[in-house]
């Protein structure tokens, strides 16, 4: 068992220990992980999603090389996909970040997705409350490569920013719902390519629409995401890209909305630990119950129905206390 | 909670040799059996690969090595491994091994030997059973 004062006091091998642990889904780990709970809440934490190949973890290695030039410590959250035939993945997102690796006041852990759709694994907002009590003052974490609907990120950052590069969609690709509502940053990476500006036009023309419609439903203050151009290979236009996000997060405090986010995250966290745990007692319960055993046995026996067998055994056997 | 356990493999490609077709179809065929392989690309160096296995909580390291220093590579590491805490940690080795220093390396620690020319399916059923 990992040590929570280890922990606490930012030690690597104990920190990775417990997020494995974590992604393992044993229950014990959860009742470490309400120790660790109460001394989260300070980091700042920065998402980055985008399609594949578009530059998301070339970004957070040079975002990591600006943050620690301002002595801010720096973990990582790497996603890549698991495979849907053999479960397995090739995790290669922190191939692009090795430069950090030994920087003691940097951690980065990959994770696959184990089969979410959302863009993060079950477990990354667990390793998130892992690093921030952990101490790290900056948590970057890096979604599957995503396409139009994996916006999980968006409910669990404090900001969001979206990668994009040149030559991708045009003016209704932008105005469509989705992901591109979720950024509070828009990133257009690989800025050397022609066509940039057409897509920070395109970028811009979609804030200011999505502003005004937004005007009369959300009476607070409004944060207008700017469209940063970057390339990542080079590092250009990099300090800019950290100075806006940190200008988000100066602005979510400055109005009291860091609260706001957090009351939103606890809950929507609590529903899906809420889920996870349902789902843990009814897995035991299809292992050890004789009583469902013979309900399976009756459908395999076409006595009963799939859909009143399911009703029957959720009304009449399964009691969540 | 859904409980999964699976086997989290570090490949890593120590020193100056550049040959990483080998370390990445190796992934590959781990990945197909159903195991999270942290791919850290070329040119690490020792410091680099203890720093990501402890970071990653791995269960195994695999180095590919093609560049004959396999024995002192494998010396130097499982010290490094001891001095660090990561006992529990198995090292592997493929690449470009000849056969009478396998049981050398061996001796020092390396859990399994896999030397060019082998087939997935051995490094796959020798990799299980190191979790047996």
């Amino acid at each position: 068992m990992p040590e929570i004062v280890a922990i606490l006091q930012g030690n690597q091998r104990a920190g990775a220990r417990m997020i494995r642990l974590l992604e393992q889904g044993k229950l014990e780990a959860l009742t470490l992980l309400k120790q660790l709970y109460p001394h989260s809440g300070n980091a700042f934490i920065i998402g980055i999603t985008g399609s594949p190949g578009v530059g998301k973890s070339t970004l957070i290695d040079d975002l990591i090389t600006v943050f620690r030039k301002q002595s801010k410590r720096v973990a990582v959250i790497a996603v890549d996909p698991s495979s849907p035939f053999s479960g397995g993945a090739i995790l290669g997102d922190r191939l692009r970040m090795q430069r950090h690796a030994t920087d003691k006041n940097v951690f980065i852990r990959s994770m696959a997705s184990r089969g979410q759709t959302g863009g993060l694994s079950r477990a990354t907002k667990d390793a998130a409350i892992v690093m921030d009590a952990m101490g790290y003052d900056i948590i970057l974490i890096e979604t599957v490569g995503a396409g139009q609907g994996e916006f999980d990120i968006a409910t669990l950052a404090h900001s969001t920013g979206i990668v994009r590069i040149p030559g991708t969609g045009d003016g209704i690709q932008a105005v469509k719902a989705g992901i591109l509502e979720t950024g509070d940053v828009y990133i257009v990476n690989k800025c050397d390519r022609p066509d940039v500006d057409a897509s920070v036009h395109a970028l811009t023309m979609m804030i200011g629409m999505q502003n005004m419609g937004r005007q009369t439903s959300h009476p607070s203050p409004k944060w207008t995401p700017p469209v940063v151009k970057t390339n990542a290979l080079k590092g250009t236009g990099v300090d800019e890209l950290a100075d806006t996000f940190l200008s988000h997060f100066d602005f979510l405090k400055k109005h009291n909305l860091t609260d706001q986010t957090k009351r939103n995250q606890e809950t929507l966290y609590f529903k899906s630990l809420l889920k996870d745990l349902t789902l843990a007692k009814i897995h035991s319960f299809m292992e050890t119950s004789p009583a469902y055993k013979s309900v399976l046995k009756r459908i395999q026996t076409h006595e009963m129905d799939p859909i009143s067998a399911a009703e029957h055994v959720v009304n009449t056997m399964i009691i969540l206390k | 909670m859904e409980t999964t356990n699976k086997i989290r493999v570090l490949i890593a490609k120590p020193g100056l040799d550049g040959h990483d077709k080998g370390a990445k179809i190796v992934a590959l065929a781990l990945r197909d059996a159903g195991m999270e392989v942290i791919y850290s690309g070329l040119h690490q160096t020792l410091n680099q690969i203890i720093q990501t296995a402890t970071q990653e909580a791995v269960d195994v390291i695999g180095l590919s090595i093609m560049s004959g220093a396999h024995l002192p590579i494998c010396k130097r590491l499982i010290t490094m491994m001891k001095e660090q805490g990561l006992d529990d940690i198995r090292l592997i080795v493929g690449g470009v091994i000849p056969y009478q220093d396998i049981p050398e390396l061996k001796e020092m620690g390396v859990a399994a030997v896999f030397p060019g020319g082998i087939s997935f399916e051995d490094i796959i059923t020798g990799m299980n059973k190191l979790f047996e």
